[in-house]
């Protein structure tokens, strides 16, 4: 058992820790900034799919990873903006709509890259991100090799953070933003209008859900497989919740999750764990669900989410 | 010049027109991806849907797979009737599965051990729902997100169980032991997997009809729908109604496991569903919420999932192409909704 406490102490699990966390911050921005403008977007499990496949893809071909990079940022973007033709421009049901662009982008990605790379024994590989290590940061003991010798992602991810934060409640996109996420008929009576910014929002924040699949094919796994985003779009939706649709909180589930996650494998690995992994995965979900029951009473969420606005309809 | 004008009721053609738009239209755009694959288009749907409805094997094995997604398809249908935003049809059928295997698992004379898997089933299925629609008369608690968290809990709790305490000694995967082989449904037509299951969805969509109907029940579960506010006033007993259609809903869902360990698999299985939860949703737009549609909506994505492995062996299209088919129905049957509420009308003149 001291082997185990020994392990969780060292800097590697720490590290390991903000590694995992970064998709899940990346999803869970992207899906924020969506549902602070009223639109919830169940998209995000497909779209990521489809973007790391497009990151990957591109990365495999020019041999450049921020070409990769760029693609999936501009897939995500593409079908986020995808999801908001159906859910803002026409204002169709928005739960339906995503599990239908998650159905669609799911089925394209595959299709696509089986396409391309056809059917093979090992999936391709690509050679990944390397580590970047902070000149100076990253000689500090301990925090240096927790935060300071990542991916160049990892920081972009944790950047991210303070910017989405200071986007939403400091500058007028971002007011304006709130607005239509909470009274969007008012936002609408004060000359800003809904339907720009809400397809604003919901592909900036299929742009953030493209980084996240980024990640994973690029930095983690650095080969695209089928089951590479295995529900980490979900977790984002669950996120968001539990961290009452503010950044910092959403992010700080994130890490909480992450550190779940790395205990988890540490105590599959040690041969220790004599609860089922599955108990681990699970606990977003159930705290999410807990929490909504909890939270209900001052409830946090956009109340204009998941209403479509007409302009028309008074 | 074109105008789209608003209108307030829609005319009853409308509601067999649009899902077969819906379908054409996602047949032409999914042509582009078959040539895209170099095949040619009219030959690979041909092949496609040859090799699932063209002979009695191939028609027998597209309504195995239809039986479950009937189910499916029933459960979303009256859950949205009554805007009970289910999206939790995925984990209410895991839940289905598991309490039926366990339950088929017990040595018992055939009839009665098929009848309590179903029992048991439905009962799982019904739970699993209860769960947010518990959560959303008495918290508030948003039933999208939580029904969709259900399934990622319900799918990690399976296979917990088949992993450790249910795995089957006698395998060295992660299954759920056998059913008893008298438990195993009836095959119908020798030579296919064609079973008892597949005749109780058929029998399912025209009960689910009568009862959304032809009953008081029924009548209340859409008048909570339409508007829950003038139900309310009318004395209907809103938070109990949408109980009961979560019951309904998720013991549908729960039959569609059901069918899937009683009459295929025999025992529970990590990939025991490739989504017929999410294919439910599908399938209930597709027939505009209407049970009796249900059935041709399932049978048509059934036939492109069927067709689709065919088509690819003969003509080097992806398989996968049967899944952006189901797609691209889903999202093709949601903007072809927008001409319930709107018609469009030429306009002369400037406008």
């Amino acid at each position: 058992m001291s082997g185990i406490l020994d392990q969780l102490l060292q800097a590697g699990f720490f590290a390991a820790i903000i590694r995992i966390a970064t998709p899940l911050v990346f999803a869970t921005l992207g899906e924020l900034v969506s549902e602070r403008a009223g639109v919830l977007n169940l998209g995000i499990e497909g779209i990521m799919l489809i973007s790391a496949m497009a990151g990957f893809t591109t990365a495999n071909f020019t041999g450049s990873l921020w070409f990769g990079i760029a693609a999936a940022v501009a897939t995500g973007m593409a079908f986020g903006a995808a999801h908001a033709v159906f859910t803002v421009v026409l204002g169709l049901s928005q739960h339906v709509a995503g599990i239908g662009m998650t159905l669609f982008t799911s089925g394209l990605a595959y299709y696509l890259y089986r396409l391309i790379f056809g059917q093979q024994a090992a999936p391709a590989n690509i050679i990944g991100f390397k580590p970047l290590a902070i000149p100076g940061l990253s000689e500090i003991p301990f925090i240096g090799a927790v935060f300071f010798n990542q991916f160049a992602l990892v920081y972009l991810a944790f950047a991210a953070i303070p910017l989405a934060s200071f986007v939403l409640y400091k500058t007028p996109f971002g007011l304006k933003l709130r607005m239509c996420g909470e009274n969007p008929r008012a936002a609408d009576s004060a000359g800003v209008s809904v339907l720009a910014t809400r397809f604003a929002a919901v592909t900036i924040g299929g742009g953030f859900m493209g980084l996240a699949g980024a990640f994973l094919v690029m930095a983690q796994f650095n080969a695209f497989t089928f089951g590479v985003i295995a529900g980490r779009g979900w977790v984002a939706i669950a996120l968001v919740v539990f961290g009452r649709w503010d950044p910092w909180k959403a992010a700080g589930a994130a890490l909480l999750f992450a550190a779940i996650d790395a205990l988890q494998l540490r105590l599959q690995a040690s041969g220790l764990g004599h609860i089922p992994y599955e108990v681990f995965l699970m606990l977003p979900f159930l705290f999410t669900i807990i929490a909504m029951a909890l939270m209900s009473r001052n409830a946090a969420a956009p109340p204009a989410l998941l209403k479509p606005f007409r302009k028309e309809e008074r | 010049m074109i105008r789209l004008e608003r209108r307030d009721t829609t005319p009853a053609w409308l509601n067999i027109a649009l899902p077969l738009a819906a379908v054409l239209a996602t047949l032409v755009l999914c042509s582009g991806l078959i040539a895209l694959a170099g095949a040619n288009v009219l030959s690979a749907y041909a092949i496609l849907f040859q090799s699932a409805l063209g002979s009695q094997t191939a028609l027998a094995e597209t309504l195995v797979k239809a039986a479950p997604m009937i189910f499916t398809g029933l459960a979303v249908a009256v859950a949205f009737r009554a805007k009970f935003w289910n999206i939790g049809a995925e984990g209410q059928l895991l839940a289905g599965a598991v309490a039926a295997a366990w339950t088929g698992a017990f040595p018992m004379p055939g009839p009665l051990g098929m009848a309590a898997m179903a029992l048991a089933g439905a009962l799982g299925g019904a739970l699993a729902a209860m769960i947010p629609a518990v959560l959303r008369v008495a918290f508030k608690v948003d039933d999208v997100v939580s029904s969709l968290l259900l399934n990622s809990i319900i799918f990690y709790a399976m296979n917990a169980l088949i992993e450790g305490p249910w795995k089957d000694t006698f395998s060295a995967f992660p299954i759920s032991p056998p059913i008893a082989d008298s438990a195993n449904f009836p095959v119908l037509i020798e030579a296919t997997r064609l079973h008892i299951g597949v005749v109780a969805a058929m029998l399912a969509a025209p009960a689910v009809w009568f009862l959304i109907t032809r009953t008081t029940l029924g009548f209340r579960i859409r008048i909570v729908g339409e508007n829950a506010e003038a139900a309310r006033y009318g004395g209907i007993n809103v938070p109990r109604i949408l109980l009961a259609s979560a019951a309904i809903s998720g013991g549908l869902a729960g039959l569609a496991g059901v069918c899937e360990v009683g009459g295929v698999h025999y025992q529970v299985m990590s990939d025991l569903s490739p989504g017929f939860g999410y294919s439910g949703i599908v399938i209930a737009m597709l027939a505009r919420l209407h049970p009796l549609g249900v059935a041709p909506a399932a049978l048509f994505l059934a036939a492109v999932m069927t067709g689709a492995e065919a088509m690819s062996r003969a003509t080097g299209v992806p398989v996968f192409l049967g899944d952006v088919i189901q797609g691209t129905a889903l999202l093709a049957m949601l903007a072809a909704l927008l001409f319930t509420s709107y018609r469009i009308r030429a306009v002369r003149g400037a406008a």
